[in-house]
């Protein structure tokens, strides 16, 4: 059964940016939410590398274990979802989250938190599949179209792979061996455990 | 928890989501290969993929933004860099309303950069010019078409009428369509001038120089597809990462299939360079003693490609004896770049071949950039690279038709495909365009001039984009034509992109007349202090209008209208009617091209270059073959660009990158690679041009014992005449009709029609038959004779930080050409007399950000994009950062050494630059010298961000052969503010 998982091959990856805005052309998300975000370290000296990061849609998510009001369920995909009709802005999530993923608008003056927004795998959320609804709350739901997050499907040097996790660990097993160096899928061990083999 | 899916009836337990998804969707299950592609595998086995169809995934596809309403997919290409990425837009009534991956697509396979996936928001258009606005009086005021054209129109007469058309600067753009670009410089044509630009004078005009002056064609060799042959790549005064990303793609797998090395050569450790296996940083504007020093090695080690230098390179003799002068020593004294490294990355280039050599702005935007492309040219010739898979001049170029409205003309310099400006010339596009000469000629100079004063003005070179606020301050005395510049006319193109901004900003003070046609105000309506005489043309942006486009493979794509013009936009195509029928010259200039209403067709205005411009072939890309590749872009290889066997695009190259010789008819499948004699000219093959006669200093210039695979003429010969093919015996070959068009052409000695003036195509068409390039097949030219420096010299810049070397290698003598005086021999000697190197102790540097473009109005505008980079900012190395008390984040004032120029911005402490340097962005605009200029926009139309223009701080300089300024090297001091 398809598990699916994001794979940032940090060889490939040049901060471009096109999945930052692929995703918020996509699912119109706000100034100053970001469901994606990319990465540099050590910038500017030899050894600099970039990793575009969001929600990993962990097994066993750490954010679903600390949520006071349970709105994070996993579908049969593996990807990790939230009710925003639940979700009351704690934040306890951020705190949980090992890559930084939950975002939330500032409702107030005083720093009052929104509801929490994070990247959905392009599979939006509770409502019904491709409904303005869902649209509204969580963008657009391009699995249930049949299509993978934009944010891969746009990697302008094919860096960021989504989909099944078995089809992109063999794609990236293939590259590694292809030439010869640049192995380790950053941020899988954390994410999903099992997953030494990438 | 909630299980979503659990609570819905499901087709069956065991399938997953996303096989129910692509079931319920497409109709039939997806098979596993559909689905693999979709998942990025076409990183790993590129080929294999390029035959899979998607057509079971794509049928279905809908967007999601509003359930239920039909979607129309249609096809055009991304505004904002060379490759020519296909944006794939997704229409529901009548609304740009989703984005998805062109999949199919041979060049970017799918993938975007950060400018390519937010391109929707430029027809959402927040930021938009709605409507044409005037400057009254301090205030922009709102007007309606029919007076702005009216208006213009009477004040651009009154110009002409008192001081000759040559006082308008006509301003193009690199963001037309190949048919805009065309329609453009007809325009200039018809309205009497050559001084006609646009942004390629300042990003590869050195380049077209100085590949055109090498080996014939002003253009990128091979593809970015063929970097995925190449077995070393080194990329030097480039950051593609950031410029080009999608080239990135082409770029890592070559390095990673071929496992290849790539070098990079700049002196900022840039994006690029993260992902090298060698990075070398140079001193900035130290490239000639680099190649140099590289070929020091390479000759030392006889390392270079003998009998490809014999048979195909003329004067690398020469070159071997100034190339002695540059030991290991010196190159190090003058570039910084440690000897044992210089020689490493010789060696990886010259024993991993092909190999290829990848350059942009960091070599052309030089004093010395004409002589910095001939370095990296002789460096691929004395290699035997050029002309073959994987090997080439891989230049990129910076525009989405950059390349194409250089071809077409929008240069000082040229009328259309380069032909030049000469009597012949004009002859041949007064027959193509079917108007009397003595009717052009007569549109030159002013009424009252004798005829061959207005003869040699319609002959002189105009006044390039660098140097226009020149013509309007300097002394009368001191400009070659009738008048100074009174008027500017602006088409899509930023205020902010040429050097000496303070002056000029005085220079638009100064002006008449301004004329701003373009989707933004851009900087030009905002920096100045004008009061009056301004006018705002809301033109749309590329994806509200059709039309092809020129990668910078050469590869020509035709872009579909995705929506209709918003607010009261309309195209370039219509504007420009508009404007010649209110000159009075619209019947003459649209006489064979159609216009529907008040709009001529793009379409028509193709078919009229295909029958003009002969020298370049850009005449076989009819608009019918163009929109087939568009249809059938899945069936083009990812490699090799060709069409597959038993499709309707069999044997055709992507997108028919010219030249692609004869009529559309002859069905010349375009170059691939160019001067590639692997291959017979019918199939793409081809040899250097013979374009420089056939002999110098009793040595031939033709190749020697070299040729084309399957050329009737087993060696060099010269360029093809009606005169020629006589001599050969072929001109039976021509049919009656091509002979008629070619002694309708040479009337009294048609001995003379060569393949370029023919009309017919028939001399081209008969050379080809015989497996001959018409433009002959000659040697590359190593020594360049025509050029200010035949032989490439070191030179130091204007500004340098190494005043000790300016007596050793001086910039050259004061000049006059261009209609303008260039005196960088005396800025440069006053800067060492003054020791401005002392006050002025850290080299200034600039470039590109990834998240914007040129002027960056358009991308500043957008607020993806806009969202990711808020502030100007200089990079400013640690220990100088250390030394001066400036913070990282904090801001600083930078002064530079010309008109009093300062500028705040943040700093950015890096090692990413080298000591001593410091590097700014040249995108921002809208801070001028610490002073917010956001009310000048017209209300609503001021960009996102804001930010100071590194070229308020840049300076004097510019390349002798083509006026292309000097922007990577200048002084400037920074101090805490």
């Amino acid at each position: 059964m398809a598990r699916m998982k994001f794979l940032c091959d940090s060889e490939r990856c040049i901060e471009c940016n096109a999945c930052v805005t692929a995703c918020k052309n996509e699912h119109e998300v706000p100034w100053g939410i970001n469901r994606r975000r990319v990465v540099t370290i050590n910038d500017g000296t030899p050894g600099e590398r970039s990793i575009s990061m969001a929600c990993m849609h962990c097994t066993d998510a750490p954010c679903a274990a600390v949520c006071p009001v349970d709105c994070f369920y996993t579908t049969a995909d593996g990807v990790v979802l939230h009710s925003k009709d639940l979700c009351i802005g704690c934040g306890y999530c951020f705190y949980a989250c090992p890559f930084g993923a939950p975002q939330y608008p500032q409702l107030g003056n005083f720093g009052s938190r929104g509801k929490m927004d994070k990247c959905t795998f392009c599979s939006g959320g509770p409502e019904d599949d491709v409904t303005p609804a869902e649209y509204e709350k969580y963008g657009a739901n391009r699995l249930a179209e049949g299509k993978l997050p934009l944010c891969a499907e746009m990697c302008s040097t094919k860096a960021l792979l989504a989909g099944d996790g078995d089809i992109i660990a063999s794609i990236y097993k293939e590259r590694v061996v292809t030439r010869g160096y640049g192995t380790g899928a950053w941020g899988w061990s954390v994410a999903y455990k099992d997953a030494s083999a990438a | 928890m909630l299980i979503k899916r659990s609570a819905a009836p499901r087709p069956s337990a065991s399938r997953s989501r996303i096989a129910d998804a692509f079931a319920s969707v497409a109709g039939a299950p997806v098979d596993r290969r559909s689905f693999l592609r979709r998942s990025g595998l076409a990183a790993g086995g590129l080929a294999a993929v390029g035959t899979l169809s998607l057509t079971t995934v794509r049928k279905a596809e809908a967007g999601p933004t509003i359930p239920g309403v039909p979607t129309e997919i249609r096809k055009n290409v991304c505004t904002h860099c060379s490759v020519g990425c296909t944006v794939t837009a997704e229409v529901q009534n009548g609304v740009w309303t989703g984005q998805e991956p062109s999949f199919t697509s041979p060049i970017n396979i799918g993938t975007h950069c950060a400018k390519g996936a937010s391109v929707r928001e430029l027809v959402h258009g927040d930021r938009r010019l709605k409507y044409p606005m005037k400057l009254e009086g301090g205030e922009w005021k709102r007007i309606g078409w029919d007076q702005a054209i009216d208006e213009i129109g009477s004040k651009l007469t009154a110009i002409r009428d008192a001081s000759g058309p040559d006082s308008v600067f006509l301003l193009g753009s690199a963001k037309f369509t190949n048919e805009a670009a065309y329609l453009f410089r007809k325009f200039a044509a018809f309205w009497g001038t050559n001084t006609v630009d646009h942004q390629a004078r300042i990003c590869h005009s050195t380049t077209v120089a100085g590949v055109a002056n090498t080996w014939g064609y002003g253009a990128m060799t091979n593809s970015y597809n063929d970097i995925n042959n190449s077995k070393a790549i080194m990329i030097m005064g480039g950051n593609p990462a950031e410029a080009h990303p999608v080239s990135l793609q082409h770029v890592l797998r070559g390095k990673e299939v071929n496992r290849a090395q790539m070098i990079v050569v700049d002196p900022r450790f840039t994006r690029t360079a993260a992902h090298a296996t060698e990075y070398v940083r140079l001193r900035p504007g130290s490239d000639i003693p680099l190649i140099w020093g590289m070929l020091w090695h390479i000759f030392e080690n006889g390392w270079e490609d003998k009998e490809y230098i014999r048979q195909r390179v003329y004067g690398m003799d020469e070159i071997r004896k100034e190339v002695g002068k540059w030991a290991p020593a010196e190159v190090e004294r003058v570039t910084g770049v440690p000897g044992e490294q210089v020689r490493r990355i010789a060696e990886i280039m010259a024993k991993n071949k092909p190999s290829t050599l990848i350059w942009c702005m960091g070599i052309t935007q030089h004093t010395v950039g004409t002589a910095n492309v001939r370095a990296l040219s002789i460096l691929q010739l004395a290699l035997g690279n050029i002309g073959v898979a994987g090997g080439g001049a891989n230049i990129f170029r910076g525009h989405t038709n950059v390349q194409g409205a250089t071809d077409l003309g929008l240069d000082v310099t040229t009328l259309p495909a380069y032909y030049g400006l000469a009597e012949g010339a004009w002859k041949h596009f007064a027959r193509a365009w079917e108007v009397d000469y003595e009717y052009l000629l007569n549109r030159f100079g002013k009424a009252d001039m004798p005829r061959d004063a207005k003869k040699k003005l319609m002959e002189a070179k105009g006044i390039p984009t660098t140097r226009w606020f020149d013509g309007v301050l300097n002394e009368a005395k001191d400009v070659d034509q009738p008048d100074l510049i009174r008027g500017m006319v602006v088409f899509g193109h930023g205020g902010n992109t040429v050097t000496r901004m303070p002056e000029v900003k005085t220079g638009i003070e100064k002006l008449e007349l301004l004329v701003v046609a373009d989707p933004h105000p851009t900087t030009f309506a905002a920096l100045s202090d004008r009061r009056d005489g301004t006018y705002l043309l809301p033109i749309c942006t590329n994806f509200e209008t059709a039309g092809s486009r020129t990668a910078s493979n050469r590869s020509l794509q035709w872009g579909e209208q995705v929506v209709k013009p918003i607010f009261e936009s309309k195209d370039d195509y219509e504007v420009l009617y508009l404007l010649s029928r209110r000159l009075g010259f619209a019947d003459q200039m649209f006489k064979n091209i159609k216009v529907d209403g008040v709009h001529p067709e793009p379409e028509d205005i193709l078919r009229e270059i295909n029958r003009s411009c002969w020298s370049i072939g850009y005449t076989g890309q009819s608009p019918e073959r163009l929109k087939l590749h568009m249809k059938h872009q899945a069936d083009f290889d990812k490699i090799t660009l060709l069409g597959r066997e038993g499709s309707p695009v069999a044997g055709d190259y992507y997108g028919l990158p010219w030249p692609c010789w004869g009529t559309p008819e002859l069905k010349h499948p375009g170059t691939h690679v160019l001067y590639d004699t692997s291959k017979h000219v019918m199939k793409g093959g081809g040899a250097f041009r013979a374009r420089f006669g056939v002999e110098r200093n009793g040595e031939s210039l033709l190749a020697d014992g070299s040729y084309s695979a399957g050329s009737e003429i087993e060696d060099g010969y010269p360029e093809f005449t009606y005169g020629m093919l006589k001599k050969l015996g072929w001109d039976s070959d021509l049919t009656a009709e091509e002979l008629a068009v070619i002694q309708r052409v040479g009337g009294a000695s048609p001995d003379g029609v060569s393949w370029t003036t023919d009309l017919s195509g028939g001399i081209q068409r008969v050379a080809l038959l015989h497996g001959c390039s018409p433009m002959g097949n000659a040697k590359a030219r190593a020594v360049a004779w025509n050029l200010p420096d035949p032989i490439p010299v070191h030179r130091e810049p204007i500004y340098t930080s190494r005043p000790d070397l300016v007596a050793q290698y001086p910039t050259r003598d004061d000049s006059r050409d261009f209609r303008v005086l260039n005196i960088g021999r005396t800025v440069q000697t006053k800067a060492v007399e003054q020791k401005l190197a002392d006050k002025f102790p850290i080299l200034l540097t600039s470039g590109r950000l990834v998240e914007y473009e040129g002027g960056g109005e358009e991308t500043r505008s957008n607020k993806w994009l806009a969202e990711l980079q808020q502030d100007m900012f200089v990079e400013v190395n640690v220990d100088d950062a250390r030394r001066l008390g400036v913070r990282d984040g904090g801001m600083v004032w930078v002064y530079g050494p010309e008109n009093g120029a300062k500028a705040r911005m943040k700093a950015l402490v890096t090692a990413r630059v080298g000591k001593g340097v410091a590097f700014m962005p040249f995108h921002f605009a809208g801070f001028w010298q610490g002073a917010d200029q956001r009310g000048n926009y017209p209300k609503g139309t001021d960009p996102i961000v804001l930010g100071e223009s590194v070229n308020t701080l840049t300076t004097y300089g510019y390349d002798p052969a083509t006026f292309m300024q000097e922007t990577k090297v200048t002084l400037c001091r920074i101090e805490a503010a």
